[in-house]
């Protein structure tokens, strides 16, 4: 593997008693790039997600971010290394204010409140919730809510960012300004891993595809050869539609 | 901020009150009321900083309330120590004390660590109850003596610990105001609301954790020395049942769960009532104001989980909008 990889993930298999969630997943990570990770329901794309944050530790397999065995490393750590990430389902603090929210993922580059504070009124405008950052964090809408997350993420100065389904549930309209988004957090110099249920989406705005199945890594490629495999043809539509 | 500012404001201007109350009234019954009113202010802001900010609700407070009061006891009886320095001594033990004991129970989550808190305390006040070199169930009498400043005795005099339940209410209030907007609120509130957030976001939960029980512990154990001296006399049961890790608990939530002033307001409804209903029913037996408090906290969690202040922040934003 080529020491341009951010993050290494090398033979990866994560058990929950019986049911195996990965299995021995290996997937280098370029700089600068962003990976999608698609797949099914219960290909084990969050999952992996959480083992890479930390939120969860591999049963098996070793896993490295800028050089650094991360393995055994718990979720705080890796933050401050440089992992950050927002959650399939948002987990704003909802007790506080939009600004707040973003503040605390701000105090991880300082323990000073005015230099967090600037931080994160400087996230919010940059993912464009800067008319908001008084309100409590529980009256966004649901869209509102993801940037906030991805805010609050940004805002942890990451070198790697992992993008929990961030254009789940969202309008056209809303989804284009996401990628969009997307893509200005990339000119940021970060690296993007996403996962993405909706194709039409992800697939103009990744560099490079991972599908996941069952577990496995079915095929990494770009996503324009990803979606022509048969094998991820089969896997997301079955077999019967395979030929045609 | 000069919002922040208006919170000092009107923290200088409950002060300037509180500390007139010995002038305006003579009355001693009335005078205890207040004393001990500021004093469960100040002991349930002491709670509100682990339980409130940090959302990890202790009903075993009780255990660093009967350590302070305890030390600050045997030290001045025993070693003629002035309750200056015990109550220091205390607070700095029962810090040390819920590092200790944070470290296994921050392992629990909700309300199983909520439950270890409940039993810890009553294994602190069985081994209290059977240990006889602090006094077993006799409990410790404060020797009588001359009004002093330095011994923090006034037999005659109530006014002196109005004076010091303020300053204990406002040296707890001004850490929590002080704490509100630094590194450690922060992290302390992301934990309360989502600790899988927090964590994600760098935030130390565990050591946030240790963090807040010895802060909040230090505050109660000084606000148990300050009772002993107050009351001048100790045993297991007045100063360590589980009926004060209610009492520490209920003014904040009342008022207002892991706000800067839930705690006061929730003491200033609360305190009054409470010690009315013991005078005028005290023949009912002790059971009754726990069953009040039972009471209350279900009545405050189905109708106003925020507590009373909330009541007023609804109004004020409806008046803003209409």
């Amino acid at each position: 593997m080529s020491c341009d990889n951010i993050l290494e993930i090398r033979n990866v298999t994560k058990r929950f008693g019986g049911l195996t969630a990965n299995a021995d997943v290996t997937i280098g990570v370029k700089r600068g790039e962003i990976l999608g990770l698609i797949g099914p329901n219960g290909a084990g794309k969050s999952t992996l997600f959480s083992m890479i944050a930390g939120a969860l530790p591999a049963t098996s397999g070793s896993l490295s971010f800028a050089g650094i065995d991360i393995t055994a490393k718990p979720g705080t750590l890796r933050c401050k290394l440089g992992i950050a990430r927002t959650f399939q389902v948002p987990r704003s603090f909802d007790s506080m204010t939009v600004l707040e929210n973003v503040m605390v993922g701000g105090f991880m580059r300082t323990p000073s409140s005015q230099a967090a504070r600037r931080a994160a009124e400087e996230m919010l405008d940059f993912v464009g919730l800067g008319g908001r950052a008084d309100i409590p964090a529980i009256e966004l809408t649901p869209p509102e809510k993801r940037r906030l997350e991805m805010a609050r993420a940004l805002a942890t100065g990451p070198k790697l960012i992992l993008l929990d389904e961030v254009m789940a549930g969202l309008t056209p309209s809303e989804a284009k300004a996401g990628v969009e988004l997307v893509r200005k957090v990339r000119d940021l110099g970060v690296t993007i891993i996403m996962v993405e249920h909706v194709m039409e989406i992800v697939m103009p705005l990744v560099d490079r595809a991972v599908v996941l199945h069952l577990g496995r890594v079915l095929a990494d490629g770009k996503p324009a050869e990803v979606v022509r495999d048969d094998r991820v043809i089969s896997a997301y539509l079955g077999e019967r539609h395979r030929a045609t | 901020m000069s919002n922040r500012k208006k919170q000092l404001l009107i923290l200088a201007a409950i002060a300037v009150i509180a500390g007139l109350l010995p002038e305006l009234v003579t009355d001693v019954y009335l005078l205890n009321v207040v004393v001990l009113t500021l004093m469960f202010a100040a002991l349930a802001q002491s709670w509100n900083i682990l339980g409130g900010y940090c959302g990890q609700i202790s009903l075993g407070h009780a255990l660093y309330f009967g350590t302070g009061a305890y030390v600050t006891s045997i030290m001045f009886t025993t070693f003629g120590v002035s309750p200056w320095v015990g109550v220091f001594a205390g607070g700095i033990f029962s810090a040390a004390l819920a590092l200790a004991l944070g470290y296994p129970c921050f392992r629990l989550k909700g309300h199983y660590f909520s439950i270890a808190t409940i039993v810890i305390a009553e294994i602190g006040l069985l081994l209290v109850h059977n240990w006889d070199a602090v006094g077993g169930a006799l409990g410790i009498t404060w020797p009588i003596g001359q009004d002093s400043w330095w011994t923090l005795q006034f037999a005659r005099d109530k006014a002196p610990y109005v004076y010091l339940a303020l300053g204990l209410f406002i040296a707890t209030w001004l850490s929590t105001y002080w704490i509100e907007d630094s590194r450690w609120g922060f992290w302390w509130r992301a934990i309360k609301d989502s600790p899988e957030a927090a964590e994600s976001l760098g935030v130390e939960v565990f050591r946030s954790k240790m963090a807040a029980a010895a802060l909040s512990a230090f505050f109660t154990a000084i606000g148990g020395g300050f009772y002993a001296a107050f009351v001048s006399y100790i045993d297991p049961e007045s100063v360590m049942s589980f009926r004060f890790s209610l009492l520490f608990a209920l003014p904040a939530v009342l008022g207002g769960i892991g706000t800067l002033w839930g705690p006061l307001v929730g003491a200033l409804i609360l305190i009054p009532f409470t010690e009315i209903t013991r005078s005028y029913m005290g023949g009912f037996g002790n059971g009754l104001d726990l069953i009040i408090y039972g009471a209350l906290i279900i009545v405050i969690s189905l109708v106003k989980p925020e507590g009373i202040l909330s009541l007023f922040r609804d109004r004020a934003k409806r008046g803003a909008r209409s």
